[in-house]
């Protein structure tokens, strides 16, 4: 391993810039004659538009859908037997069916000017009754989100592999179990800057975008104009966590807005838009059966999943993505032999369930942990003896699961192992027994995981949504003093993908990290990509990266070879130097070469020269499977309800690791955000679908008092698929913790009756728990 | 989230201030350290015509001593107070509940006035002042008047202050020797509003006390005669004797229905309790909160 290349724990260098202050953002765009954009939104979930009155000095600056005529709604359909097709317009046609839907649009030089005109802007709405809630939106009867589909269920699946195998087990335990709905919440919210380029004939879209070539794809779609005339441009990226892997209805207006205005126009999400209009994510509801012997071993899971997947299918990952893949993966890293799982994506008059870091993965893992939990109670054994018995072990990788998900390696027993021996589960144990001074209760919580990355064209194919994976590209460029430029289509939002692309770089052709440069988030400037989601950027673009340097490489070597006056095949690559039998040439001067001094090449030279964009699948392209054991030991106050994470540990499995800082920095930021899913984040809403959080007050984010530093373990099975062996990582911090921590609470409480089941676990939660548990008749009485 | 307009003015005197504030159409507001109407201004949840910045009086600014009564004018911020930048006549109480107030950003703008003017019932001045028996010193055209802090704040966000008149000052009197001070506050997340909060000012030696629930709907409960909390006596032995149904009760009689609600406000007006019996010793530099 060379100092800076795979494996080495450099510090990123785009920290430099990103922590002093220096990104540029799409919230730091000055552009000359630059108008702001804010929109009247409806402040109803669900209403007919009896009309929209605007005053008439404002005429000229507020554009309804009558104006942007010959636009196109936003269609992310799916191709699962079944779907019904939701049409998102980008300004509200006849009906209203989110609070925060955009009903007009109103420019003016500032923000406050516009607002000012939004305001004047009334809107006479018939409110229709709202479809709040995803079990009583599929019952018959229930009023419509979209009327003409009959009912309000986006899609249903069933999957069912001899559950009747399972039924006559000892133990049978059901549970409803449930997550909240969420907002992402990353530090810059979305914004979008789009000016015409009058001399390239482009609409030039800035916007903040994990998916800079699917935001043209969807721009082109609905606006009817050819994609050579949009260019996307990402910059600095605040954080996206896949709530930038998605085109709003604002990106199109805006677009719109452009072309029709000819100056550029802005529009930067308030948080109060984010929290209430847009960024949801999350919220499942789950009806779970384990069937088990007496030993802990489990016969069977059959399980009911709904998916609140709000008022539209979002583009380009559709409705049904998140309930779609509950079904898939909720059997997570066991092997057990009958499972069943039938799932609905159902429609509600809610912002558009969108697909947030572990997506599907952080509610299966909940429904499923929690359940075997139960399980071991209901068997008298630990928890940790119903995971062993039942992980996949390592003698079967690779191994295909009961939905016919292909592990690709890894030692889930040696993860949950490492685990317990790290957190002392007899030391936490012995405390248990004993009573704490200050009367709250120790529990100790695990839960496991394993996370599909990287899955391409064979598994997104099935889908049938607007985006497919194919090949992953890159471009690698020597620059004629030896500097080396990448190109790619995915983007970096905090990754640290300057570094870890440029120490995959390294590796191949030992150009130093300091002179690799990353080009990304530009259409202009990159190949295309699906962008950066699905935890594949370093399986997908990493192995892109490898594949173009090797090519550079070899043709660097025939040049080299010529310098030395020796055969190709005589000389080798090492340290950034073509060796042959008689000396070595660096590359800079084969750079050099090329481009300043051609009259030295061979005559038959690769015409080809510095420059090589290759494609790159992975040998399989169902996935990689990262994994992790997670150990939460809590203190709680049964009093209070407030739990204090005493000790968190991760046994994590990410395959080979590129760069073990950046790994660490995810785990890290994932489980804070999982910590905010466990204890603290939840987006509610009224029975007339109002959302009852629109600021940070009322939607509470984990602070740095809130969250533990976490011992993370690392242990590296290659996956042997991949380039050298990486896997995705990116998401796998979220994943786990609700499951974990719910499980430490309930394993605290559980002496007092106690077990809850809805994440977030709030401290009112927890007080109202115990207190049933208590005195139920008492309670009931006062609560009827 | 940008402010409707507003004119900005900036009085350098309590008479201009006060002038101004009688001459100046509906719509005028105050702003102090801006720590809850600055949100509300870029929410629209207040567009006032003019604003009236009262932190260029220098009188506001100040605090002193006046026999056994601490007089902090309103324009005190949280930070001056946690920072020992004001004097003390109450064993550090002050300087503890101000430590604990929301975060230090906030604490730094936000006034000690302000807060009891906003009068958010989950703000800690509301409750703890309260407790701690203050007044409020109101200015107007015509003189000054005082009241104790329970009888201006009339209800959530409601004080009984005249259109024309301002807060200059609070009054916080001397906490006696012997006397036993407890503050605990429940909050979801630290530094962000209280769900529930408990103070008890107590005179072991006199036999009397006042004990405050906060964080409630409308003002804060308050027992300014807390011997029932106690089984009808305080003395010595005050922890011992604290009775969780009598806080209960307290509760229903405020109109409080919900029994999980009653039981965190009950609890933690048990901990204020007990912090007052036997404080931590760490609580002279730790900010108090459950």
């Amino acid at each position: 391993m060379s100092r800076e290349g795979v494996g080495a724990p450099l510090p990123r260098k785009e920290d430099d810039r990103l922590m002093r202050g220096r990104g540029q953002y799409v919230g730091d765009i000055r552009l000359p004659g630059l108008h702001d954009v804010a929109f009247v939104r409806s402040p109803l979930a669900h209403a007919r538009i009896r009309a929209i009155h605007v005053p008439k000095a404002y005429r000229d600056r507020v554009f309804t859908a009558v104006d942007i005529d010959g636009v196109l709604p936003i269609r992310a359909v799916s191709g699962l037997p079944g779907f019904k097709v939701s049409e998102q317009p980008v300004l509200a046609t006849g009906k209203v069916r989110q609070v925060g839907e955009l009903v007009a649009m109103c420019v003016a030089p500032t923000r406050a000017e516009a607002e000012d005109i939004a305001t004047a802007v009334v809107l006479d709405l018939e409110e229709l009754p709202a479809v709040h809630d995803m079990l009583a939106a599929r019952e018959p009867g229930s009023a419509l989100v979209h009327e003409h589909w009959g009912d309000n269920v986006f899609l249903e699946t069933l999957v069912d592999v001899g559950i009747e195998s399972a039924l006559d087990a000892p133990i049978k335990v059901s549970r409803t179990i449930s997550t909240g709905r969420q907002c992402m919440a990353p530090i810059e919210g979305r914004g979008t800057v789009v000016q015409l380029d009058h001399r390239l004939d482009q609409l030039v879209v800035h916007t903040a975008s994990q998916m800079p070539h699917i935001v043209r794809n969807g721009l082109s779609e609905c606006l009817g104009i050819e994609q050579g005339r949009i260019r996307i441009v990402s910059p600095d990226v605040g954080g996206g966590f896949g709530y930038k892997a998605i085109l709003l209805a604002e990106d199109v207006a805006l677009a719109w807005l452009a072309l029709r205005c000819g100056h550029p126009v802005r529009w930067l999400e308030d948080r109060r838009e984010h929290l209430t209009a847009n960024a949801n994510c999350r919220e499942h509801h789950y009806r779970i059966t384990a069937y088990a012997e007496r030993d802990g071993t489990l016969r069977g899971v059959d399980c009911e999943a709904t998916v609140d997947s709000g008022a539209y299918s979002a583009y380009p990952f559709s409705a049904c993505l998140e309930a779609a893949q509950v079904a898939s993966i909720l059997p997570g890293p066991y092997d057990f032999p009958a499972y069943r799982c039938r799932t609905w994506s159902v429609a509600t008059n809610k912002c558009p369930i969108l697909p947030y870091r572990g997506v599907a993965r952080t509610g299966v893992c909940f429904a499923l942990e929690l359940v075997l939990d139960a399980v071991a109670r209901a068997a008298g054994v630990a928890p940790e003896i119903v995971r062993e018995k039942n992980l996949v072990r390592p003698e079967q990788m690779p191994f295909e699961n009961i939905t016919k998900k292909h592990f690709d390696s890894g030692d889930y027993p040696e993860a949950l192992a490492r685990a317990l021996k790290a957190v002392d589960v007899e030391a936490v144990r012995a405390r248990q027994r004993q009573d704490e001074p200050d009367g709250r209760r120790i529990g100790l919580g695990l839960a496991i995981y394993c996370e599909q990355a990287a899955h391409g064209t064979s598994v997104y194919s099935g889908w049938g949504i607007p985006m497919v994976p194919g090949h992953e590209q890159a471009s690698a460029r020597l620059t004629p003093d030896g500097g080396l430029e990448l190109r790619i289509g995915v983007h970096s939002h905090g990754q640290g993908l300057e570094t870890t692309l440029a120490q995959v770089a390294h590796e191949i052709l030992g150009v130093p990290v300091a002179r690799t440069r990353l080009v990304h988030g530009d259409t202009a400037m990159t190949p295309y990509s699906t962008g950066s989601w699905g935890s594949r950027v370093m399986v997908m673009a990493g192995g892109a990266v490898a594949a173009a340097c090797e090519a550079l490489r070899d043709r660097a070597v025939r040049i080299g070879a010529h310098l030395l006056q020796a055969r190709s095949e005589e000389c080798r690559f090492e340290g950034g130097h073509v060796v042959g039998p008689t000396g070595d040439v660096p590359l800079e001067a084969i750079a050099h070469t090329w481009y300043r001094r051609p009259q030295d090449l061979a005559p038959d030279t690769d015409p080809g020269g510095l420059e090589v964009t290759a494609g790159y699948k992975p040998v399989r392209d169902s996935g990689t499977f990262s994994y992790a054991a997670h150990a939460a030991v809590v203190a709680v106050d049964p009093d209070l309800g407030a739990v204090e994470i005493l000790d968190y540990v991760i046994v994590e499995d990410g395959g080979t690791l590129v760069n073990p800082l950046v790994v660490d920095g995810q785990i890290y930021g994932g489980l804070a955000q999982g910590i905010g899913t466990a204890l603290f984040e939840e987006m509610r809403f009224d029975a007339r679908g109002q959302p009852l959080a629109s600021t940070f007050a009322d939607y509470l984010l984990p602070g740095a008092a809130d969250v533990p530093m976490a011992r993370i373990d690392h242990m590296e099975t290659p996956s042997p698929y991949t380039r050298f062996g990486q896997k995705g990582i990116g998401e796998g911090g979220a994943i786990a913790p609700p499951a974990a921590l719910a499980n430490a609470v309930n394993d605290a409480l559980a002496p007092l009756g106690v077990e809850l089941l809805h994440s977030p676990i709030t401290p009112r939660r927890i007080v109202e728990a115990v207190l049933a548990a208590e005195t139920p008749a008492v309670t009931a009485r006062e609560a009827a | 989230m940008k402010p409707a307009a507003f004119a900005w003015e900036r009085p350098d005197s309590l008479p201009a201030l006060l002038a101004r504030l009688a001459e100046a159409p509906a719509g005028v507001k105050l702003i102090a350290g801006g720590q809850s109407l600055g949100p509300m201004l870029n929410l629209r949840l207040v567009e006032p015509a003019l604003i009236l910045d009262i932190t260029g009086v220098p009188e506001l600014r100040t605090a002193r001593v006046e026999c056994d009564t601490l007089v902090l004018g309103a324009c005190v911020t949280h930070a001056d107070i946690e920072d020992g930048r004001v004097p003390d006549l109450t064993g550090g109480a002050l300087r503890r509940v101000a430590a604990a107030i929301a975060y230090r950003p906030v604490r730094n703008r936000g006034t000690v006035g302000g807060s009891l003017v906003h009068a958010d019932p989950a703000a800690d001045w509301v409750s703890a002042l309260t407790a701690l028996g203050a007044e409020v010193e109101i200015a107007g055209r015509t003189g000054r008047r005082t009241l104790p802090v329970e009888r201006f704040v009339t209800g959530a966000l409601a004080v009984a202050l005249g259109a024309d008149e301002i807060l200059v000052a609070v009054r916080v009197p001397a906490l006696p020797a012997g006397a036993a001070w407890g503050y605990v506050k429940h909050c979801a997340k630290i530094g962000e509003f209280a769900h529930a909060i408990g103070a008890v000012r107590l005179e072991p030696g006199a036999g009397r006390g006042r004990a405050v629930i906060g964080a409630v709907e409308g003002p804060p409960v308050l027992l300014a005669d807390a011997r029932p909390l106690f089984g009808g006596r305080i003395g010595a032995d005050f922890a011992a004797r604290f009775d969780p149904r009598a806080a209960d009760l307290a509760l229903r009689d405020a109109g409080m229905a919900d029994a999980v609600e009653r039981h965190i406000h009950v609890t933690v007006l048990g901990r204020a309790v007990a912090a007052a019996a036997a404080p931590d010793p760490r609580a002279n530099t730790l900010p108090e909160a459950a």
